[in-house]
């Protein structure tokens, strides 16, 4: 097993005026250099134990560690440059009035990374190629573009300072099946590619089996399953999961044998 | 018989077609999955064939209700067939609940209306189907307010709603999308046993092709505002007969595929 690169110890998040907490007491091991992927429904918690991972909102108590460091002694910079975030909406996620090409480059200023603006410029022209848009889309505005491409234009922003770990709050969950699956399938080559760290959060069972290895089942704030994400489709112990399980809708079983 | 039908509709918004050359039909027990992605026209479908278009779209062809076109009908020949002929649910049953009523009685809303019910009876009609719908302590539930039900729960209003007059034909426009994956299975089975029970002719409009295909018996699939694909549900899934078609049951079967994934690479 690899080491443990972000991790969360007894997390509970309470949010002001809630009768239940968000989270509560949920413990979470990334490993480096792999994937895993935390499924639940609306209010399971998995956005705000994302947003714990992510370092841009606290618990109320319980310990975020990365790298080994309890993720306050880390500094915001180093840790940034390493874990990056795509969202769920491209729409709201970029800013209209920027061009694509400076989009990208923000994290890179924000971060300081890069001597110059060439520097900045062969960056953001590299990782637009590596999620499949054309370097000279960057001189184009994000309306320009398409659900799907504008979620890759996320995902290139993400990539930009090359950070060892992505998360991702259902990131194709407002695409349309056949752009959703372009999606999957630029997502799981840069995993392999770039030998990223994936933490993905997503409502849909079959998203997350075809991206992590590993799968986090959170109810109510809890971890209701966790482990390998073959076993626990095929063998699911929690009694929510197999509910779960059972309630996706299938086309014939026939149809969906791998070609 | 034939309750719905529409032929050639097509729509436009300032000269540009939205929606061409749209023709099929619906009948008391069909059971018609519209499927297509965002944009492809089969909501605008919808609403069209309850005259409820926003302003300044055009249409042409024919909506046949019954026999009568209905096509750029008055309103006040729409409302004698919305609720009571052809009736609709929609995404987000917030949108179509008054916030501010009890659902009891905005049940009882079109019983009033198409039925000329007293407000006694028509309570007491709402509460059977709050009751029909499998709603919890149903006489208790008919007095609560749209935000006091879970969203599951209020599309189940929204059904009790669209079905309390007895309409022949029910459009359904994603009424399962907003909702969580439990819940939505609960919903399904739900629309199953009341179109089983009721007879109503069922027009199931979703992105989802597990979806409507679990339910629907025959598949449209629409595409830039065409119909370009129609058959027998088995026949779409199994020999679709357009390129898109194809590629759409591909892209769905690979999407809803639960994937083992083996380990993809060595631990460093």
């Amino acid at each position: 097993m690899s080491e443990p690169i972000l991790s969360g110890h007894q997390l509970t998040r309470w949010f002001p005026g809630r009768t239940h907490p968000a989270l509560d007491g949920v413990d979470v091991t990334v490993r480096r250099g792999t994937s895993l992927g935390i499924v639940g429904e609306s209010g399971a918690g998995k956005s705000t134990l994302l947003r714990q991972l992510l370092g841009v909102d606290r618990p109320t108590s319980g310990e975020i560690r990365f790298a080994g460091q309890p993720l306050d002694r880390v500094r915001h910079r180093a840790f940034r440059r390493q874990v990056q975030v795509v969202f769920q909406d491209p729409r709201s996620s970029l800013n209209p009035r920027m061009s694509v090409a400076s989009i990208v480059a923000e994290p890179l200023r924000s971060l300081r990374i890069g001597t110059d603006r060439a520097a900045r410029a062969e960056r953001v022209a590299e990782v637009l190629t590596a999620v499949g848009l054309r370097p000279e889309d960057g001189r184009r505005y994000p309306h320009e573009f398409s659900g799907g491409q504008r979620q890759r234009i996320a995902i290139a922003r993400a990539l930009a300072p090359a950070p060892r770990i992505l998360l991702a709050d259902e990131p194709v969950s407002a695409l349309d099946v056949s752009v959703r699956l372009q999606i999957i399938d630029l997502l799981k080559d840069l995993v392999d590619r770039l030998g990223l760290t994936l933490v993905l959060v997503s409502h849909d069972l079959a998203i997350v089996s075809q991206l992590c290895q590993e799968v986090l089942v959170m109810r109510h704030g809890r971890v209701v399953e966790r482990g390998p994400t073959a076993d626990v489709l095929t063998n699911p112990a929690a009694e929510y999961t197999r509910a779960l399980l059972a309630a996706i809708p299938q086309l014939p079983l026939d149809l969906l044998e791998e070609p | 018989m034939t309750v719905l039908e529409t032929t050639g509709l097509t729509i436009t918004l300032d000269g540009q077609p939205l929606v061409r050359d749209v023709s099929f039909g619906l009948a008391a027990r069909d059971r018609v999955g519209l499927i297509g992605e965002s944009g492809s026209g089969k909501s605008l479908t919808a609403l069209a064939l309850l005259g409820l278009l926003p302003p300044g779209m055009r249409t042409s062809g024919r909506i046949l209700i019954d026999g009568d076109d209905h096509l750029g009908a008055p309103d006040r020949q729409w409302r004698r067939v919305r609720g009571r002929t052809v009736s609709i649910v929609f995404q987000e049953p917030l949108t179509a609940l008054d916030p501010l009523m009890p659902v009891g009685r905005q049940i009882a809303g079109p019983l009033r209306l198409h039925q000329g019910l007293n407000r006694s009876d028509a309570e007491r009609r709402a509460i059977e189907w709050c009751d029909r719908v499998h709603l919890p302590d149903p006489a208790r539930l008919a007095r609560a307010l749209p935000h006091e039900l879970s969203g599951g729960q209020r599309q189940r209003v929204a059904l009790a709603m669209a079905l309390a007059c007895r309409p022949r034909v029910l459009i359904a426009d994603e009424p399962t999308t907003a909702l969580d994956v439990t819940v939505q299975a609960q919903i399904l089975t739900l629309l199953d046993e009341l179109i089983e029970e009721t007879g109503v002719g069922l027009l199931f409009i979703s992105h989802d092709l597990p979806v409507v295909a679990g339910l629907a018996r025959h598949l449209l699939v629409m595409r830039t505002g065409r119909l370009v694909e129609s058959g027998p549900v088995d026949d779409v899934l199994r020999r679709p007969r357009s390129d898109y078609a194809r590629q759409l049951v591909a892209s769905a079967a690979r999407v809803t595929r639960l994937a083992r994934p083996s380990v993809r690479r060595e631990d460093r």
